[in-house]
């Protein structure tokens, strides 16, 4: 016991700074793991509905253009390549390519969002929007489709703009060196957030998209 | 004592920098694999879906999505170096996040 606060009260002499990465990472997939019941309730939801209307739904989702849909997929799969480089990069001390990545990621990021924009707008134009033209003929099934489309895919764009914010200050804190190589749980852990938005959408995407 | 306390303490810094250099070192080469995988079965995932297979479609985009998930949590999340711990918590989420649709399909489809 003695032999222990010694230890303590050393490290505390030498200025060593407390840092637990495996604690950190922890409480990092606890949080996802939040966030997986906040989209699996959604998701639930979702499956219940198609279970009930599946021929509405697959109406709705005819006028949906499924090839927006596979670019932003490939989009977001590339931006997690990236962080997954820029991870790696900063391992070898590769500063500057760790950045470069993390940028391609934020550009990444913001291109999937305006497709996402353009996307919401055609339908918003065509008057699918609560209490629009389009919407009061159509079917229970197709107006479900629609809300559970908006409310799941608008989430999902706000944990893509939550994503890139984290991603921003984590490259702050590389250029000012808080993040090196043998210090980048910071990095790690907005990774693991950029992949998890990533896992939502390889999912959002076909059950949105390719209801033939 | 100090030299005791000295000892463990470089002995730790030791265990933590070869956990952080050593441990995680991934080529380069290993991520674009994975991400040309995940590429791939997104054109598979696509294609499926243009051919009309019924009901099966949704079986196998949603049996592709699945794999897509697993490569990006192995590979990407790191899963294939973390501890059994955080392993073993990812696994008791998905059974949960399972029972919870079990549940409700068993409900839904004898209604």
């Amino acid at each position: 016991m003695t032999e222990h606060s010694e230890i303590v009260e050393h490290a505390h002499e030498a200025g060593h700074v407390h840092r637990d990465d495996e604690a950190s990472k922890m409480a990092m997939w606890l949080f996802l793991f939040t966030e997986l019941l906040l989209f699996g309730g959604l998701f639930l939801l979702y499956g219940a509905y198609r279970f009930e209307y599946a021929d509405g739904f697959k109406v709705a989702a005819a006028d949906m253009n499924s090839f927006i849909g596979a670019v932003n997929t490939i989009i977001l799969l590339t931006s997690s390549l990236s962080v997954a480089l820029s991870i790696a990069a900063i391992q070898r001390n590769q500063k500057k390519l760790c950045l470069g990545m993390l940028w391609f990621t934020i550009l990444c990021g913001l291109a999937f969002l305006v497709n996402k924009y353009f996307e919401w707008s055609h339908e918003i134009h065509n008057g699918i929007y609560p209490g629009g033209p389009a919407l009061e003929n159509m079917s229970n099934g197709e107006v479900l489709y629609f809300g559970l489309y908006y409310v799941m895919t608008g989430l999902h764009g706000l944990h893509v703009i939550v994503g890139l914010i984290f991603i921003g200050f984590v490259m702050v804190f590389i250029s000012r060196d808080k993040i090196t190589s043998t210090n980048f749980q910071k990095l790690e852990n907005s990774g693991l957030y950029w992949h998890l938005v990533d896992i939502i959408w390889i999912f959002l995407f076909p059950l949105f998209y390719l209801l033939h | 004592m100090s030299e005791y306390s000295e000892s463990v303490n470089t002995e730790a810094e030791a265990h933590l920098t070869e956990a952080h250099t050593h441990g995680h070192l991934v080529g380069y080469g290993t991520y674009i694999m994975v991400w040309l995988g995940l590429v791939a079965l997104t054109s598979i995932t696509v294609t499926i879906a243009g051919i009309h297979l019924g009901s099966l479609t949704l079986i196998a985009a949603m049996l592709i999505a699945a794999v897509k998930t697993s490569l990006v949590g192995y590979h990407f999340m790191h899963l294939k170096f973390d501890n059994m711990i955080i392993k073993v918590f990812v696994l008791v989420c998905l059974v949960i996040f399972l029972a919870f649709w079990i549940l409700t399909f068993s409900d839904l489809s004898f209604r």
